[in-house]
């Protein structure tokens, strides 16, 4: 394996990912992060120190053997470290680039504790990129049909890794989708810039190739229900993973200006409908050039907003956020990709009310400071208002990106399917079992907005549950 | 990819089309719409299904050219693939049996609601129908909504045709002639909604209306169609698009409607002086759809016969 000794590997710098310079990137929906070299992906893979008990994998919500999968990159076998990888991350390509690996991987990696972590996100990403780009790709299932079906519905990172799993143990499976395209917030959601839609597509076609049918243009609950799933249309279980895909709003005056918009509406008229290369594309969005674009959040969603209003050309892009920059959920890298592309931030601030001009469009925002108060239940600081500290900050587009909750579209069309009091669907951990039989859920529709590799991971689950309980003698038999 | 099976102008301007959606078909209700996108580069717009045949697996749209997208719609002919159909959508209007029923149409309005006026009507309702254009030529599904209504007053802004000239003053002329309306329905510009809103609130008179948000994606993701309900916030999309008349902030809708007129006039000027880069779209997804059958939906192979 690797012969330096654990001082030479701790002596070798983490290497630095090669990013398009920040005023280049900024007019730009190109990705921003280029990729390690071979010769960097091996540097790093030097630094792993091979521990006995790796934190790194307990880091990890689905256990990736990060040790064996950067050590076969130290070794150069660059499609075996892939194929490691893929024993416990079936979307690798899309992990490396957005999990949050501070608080995972990385943030457990023991060569954390005086110097860098390991680059495992950056690793992670290397070696999927090098299997894709070396036209290796996932063979059909070589096991026998079992003759049963599944219909998965939602084709985020839960539906299609649930889909993955199910189709290479021999059922036919169906993914049905709402919008015209599937991948869940892959698509419409996530920007170019962070996460190119070719690897999404080309995940989805990988699993086309194990056999897996997609059904885009079906809402269930509306199309069809899931009741009909398991009757007439003749399948033995059913996956919700729809998602969290509810939009939330402040609730305060002149939220309904034109010009205000939810963050799921912004990215979604830009990436799914490419609104930034209008009029070759229909579908318009608010010209965001000589303007200035606020974005309310301090989420992965909030940075993908601003940066993008910054690549739609708008004059100043501003993210106001009601906690301090080191509260922020976004992704570091995202914090750091924002500022250097000149974002401005507005921390401890909240919006009070949206103003308008006689035509009804935004014309600014009035906000007030905030300072921190005693903790919550949960032990977080509550946030405070400052009192006369209200101040005015023009702007003539703003986009709420505050969180999103669970869309009732299923659970209202599906009876004595039982939710919890927000109204996500309840399932169990680890069965995903949900109060109706042969009905199975996971993902953001059960846990809340979380992330893509909790999805991904609860999708893993979903498909070993679904498996077993169709196996099993007393399981649904034919429509 | 969805096919057109037959279509035909009802007026200039005005298209009646219907389109293989099976599954759409079979579970359409009056009230509800598809989103459709025209080609792969096109928008996703709402339209109201007008009817539907779920033994033949088709739904009729009718549209009424007013910009880019539905001019361009207006533009296909029979045997077109259309890229993307997805519904039906929103809540179906409520088919109670009601004594009597005023139902309203301005414009391309009456196309949207004239399933409604025949679910009432079929559910044992007296239904007076009041329909409106800006002048005779103008006129859309008179004979439908003969069939559809016990009486049915046809209004011309312009006096082309003998009568009242605006909806609003024949819906006078019922309000004082019929002894009981249990609900008004009007569907049509915001302008007469509100116009007919304001009539029947003094009344009393249980009205409501169907309304023409801007939308996206059709199933409560965007928020982008919310709409203003006294102090509520509403999704057009999946609350609606029937409201109570009454509560409606028509201010708000306009505003939010008008939010991209910029952005539409260039689109539009666009196709016509160009209709041919958008009519390439089409041509190559006809071909997509020759070369590739099976990628149009298909009523007699149950839809998932793809998968294995
Ligand atoms: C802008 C943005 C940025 C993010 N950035 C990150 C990040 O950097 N790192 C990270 O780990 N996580 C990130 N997340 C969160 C992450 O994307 C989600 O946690 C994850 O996608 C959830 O996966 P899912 O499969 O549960 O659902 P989703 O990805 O939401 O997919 C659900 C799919 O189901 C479809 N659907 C919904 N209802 C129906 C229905 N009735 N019938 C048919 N189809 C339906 C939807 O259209 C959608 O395609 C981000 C989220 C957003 C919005
Ligand atoms: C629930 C519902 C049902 C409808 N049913 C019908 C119908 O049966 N027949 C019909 O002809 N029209 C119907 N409409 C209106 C139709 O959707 C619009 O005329 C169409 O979107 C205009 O697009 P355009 O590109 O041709 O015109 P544009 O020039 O883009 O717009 C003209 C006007 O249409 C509205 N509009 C634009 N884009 C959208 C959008 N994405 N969603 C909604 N409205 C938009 C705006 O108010 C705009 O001012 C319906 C609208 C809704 C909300
Ligand atoms: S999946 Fe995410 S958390 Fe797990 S090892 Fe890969 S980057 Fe780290
Ligand atoms: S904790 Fe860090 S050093 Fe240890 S095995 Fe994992 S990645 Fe390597
Ligand atoms: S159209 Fe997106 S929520 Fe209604």
């Amino acid at each position: 394996m690797n012969d330096l000794s654990p001082k030479a590997r701790m002596s070798l710098p983490r290497q630095s990912m090669p990013a398009q310079p920040a005023d280049e990137r900024s007019h730009n929906f190109s990705e921003v992060n280029l990729g390690l070299s071979v010769l960097q992906a091996h540097q790093e893979a030097l630094r792993c120190l091979e521990c006995t008990h790796p934190r790194c994998t307990q880091g990890c919500p689905v256990g990736v053997k990060v040790k064996d999968f950067v050590a076969l990159i130290a070794a150069g076998d660059l499609l075996a470290a892939a194929a490691k990888l893929r024993e416990d991350n079936v979307l690798p390509a899309i992990t490396g680039r957005v999990c949050p690996q501070e608080h995972q991987c990385e943030g457990a990696c023991i060569l954390g504790k005086r110097l860098a972590p390991l680059g495992i996100g950056y690793l992670e990403r290397f070696v999927s990129d090098y299997e894709r780009e070396h036209g290796v790709h996932t063979q059909a299932a070589k096991v026998p049909t079992t003759g049963k079906r599944v219909a998965i519905v939602g084709s985020g990172p839960a539906g299609l890794s649930a889909a993955g799993d199910l189709a290479q143990r021999g059922h036919a499976v169906t993914v049905f989708e709402a919008l015209h395209e599937p991948g869940g917030v892959l698509i419409y959601g996530i920007p170019e810039f962070r996460l190119p839609k070719e690897i999404v597509r080309a995940e989805i076609e990988n699993l086309r190739r194990l056999g897996v049918a997609f059904e885009t243009n079906v809402v269930i609950g509306k199309t069809v229900t899931i009741d009909e799933l398991l009757g007439t249309e003749g399948y033995q279980a059913v996956f919700i993973a729809t998602g969290a895909g509810l939009p939330k709003f402040l609730g305060v005056a002149g939220e309904h200006l034109a010009g205000v918009y939810s963050a799921n509406e912004f990215l979604t008229r830009i990436n799914l409908m490419r609104a930034d290369q209008f009029p070759d594309y229909d579908e318009p969005v608010f010209d965001c050039r000589r303007r200035t674009v606020a974005v309310v959040g301090g989420g992965n969603t909030a940075m993908d907003a601003v940066r993008t209003a910054l690549r739609l050309g708008a004059a100043r892009a501003l993210l106001i956020y009601r906690r301090s920059e080191v509260e922020m959920p976004a992704r570091r890298e995202e914090i750091q990709h924002a500022r250097e592309e000149g974002v401005e931030f507005l921390t401890e601030t909240v919006p009070k009310a949206f103003v308008g001009n006689e035509q009804g469009l935004l014309r600014s925002i009035q906000c007030i400071r905030t300072e921190p108060g005693p903790p919550d239940r949960s032990g977080r600081r509550r946030v405070q208002p400052i009192a006369d500290s209200e101040f005015e900050v023009p702007a003539e587009i703003a986009v709420m990106a505050l969180g999103t909750g669970a869309n009732p579209l299923i659970q209202a069309s599906t009876p004595e399917l039982a939710t919890d009091a927000r109204g996500y669907i309840a399932a169990d951990p680890e069965t995903l079992t949900t109060s109706r039989p042969h009905v199975f859920a996971g993902g953001d529709i059960v846990t809340g907005g979380a992330t893509v590799i909790s999805a991904m991971g609860a999708g893993r689950r979903a498909a070993a549950a679904i498996h077993a309980h169709l196996l099993m003698p007393d399981s649904k038999s034919d429509g | 990819m969805f096919l057109i099976e037959r279509c035909e102008w009802l007026a200039p301007d005005i298209k009646r089309f219907q389109i293989r959606a099976p599954r759409v078909a079979q579970k359409f209700q009056p009230g509800q719409f598809v989103i459709v996108r025209v080609h792969d580069h096109g928008e996703r717009i709402p339209l109201t299904i007008a009817d539907a045949d779920p033994v033949a697996g088709t739904i009729t749209l009718i549209v009424q050219g007013v910009g880019k997208t539905t001019k361009l719609m207006n533009r296909l002919a029979d045997g077109q693939p259309i890229r993307d159909v997805v519904g039906p959508l929103g809540n179906p209007s409520q088919l109670h049996r009601y004594g009597t029923v005023v139902v309203i149409g301005g414009g391309v309005g009456t196309a949207i609601a004239y399933p409604t006026a025949l679910g009432l009507l079929r559910a044992g309702t007296r239904v007076v129908a009041i329909i409106g254009a800006r002048t005779a030529s103008l006129l859309i599904m008179e004979d439908e909504m003969r069939a559809a209504s016990q009486l049915l007053i046809v209004t011309t802004d312009d006096g082309s045709r003998p009568g009242p000239r605006l909806v609003t003053d024949a819906l006078y002329e019922v309000m004082k002639s019929e002894p009981k309306i249990d609900l008004v329905l009007a569907v049509g510009p915001i302008g007469m909604m509100r116009a007919v809103a304001d009539m029947t609130r003094p009344h009393g008179i249980l009205t409501r209306v169907s309304l023409n948000a801007i939308m996206v994606d059709g199933t409560g993701m965007c928020g982008g169609c919310r709409v203003v309900m006294g102090h509520q916030t509403r999704f057009a999309c999946v609350d609606g698009p029937e409201f109570d008349a009454h509560q409606v902030d028509y201010d708000l809708l306009a505003q939010r409607n008008r939010a991209y007129r910029e952005m539409e006039q260039e689109s539009l000027r666009r196709f016509e002086q160009h209709p041919d880069w958008d009519m390439q779209w089409v041509a190559e997804q006809c071909r997509l759809a020759e070369r590739h059958p099976e990628i149009l939906v298909n009523p007699n192979t149950p839809p998932n016969s793809e998968a294995h």
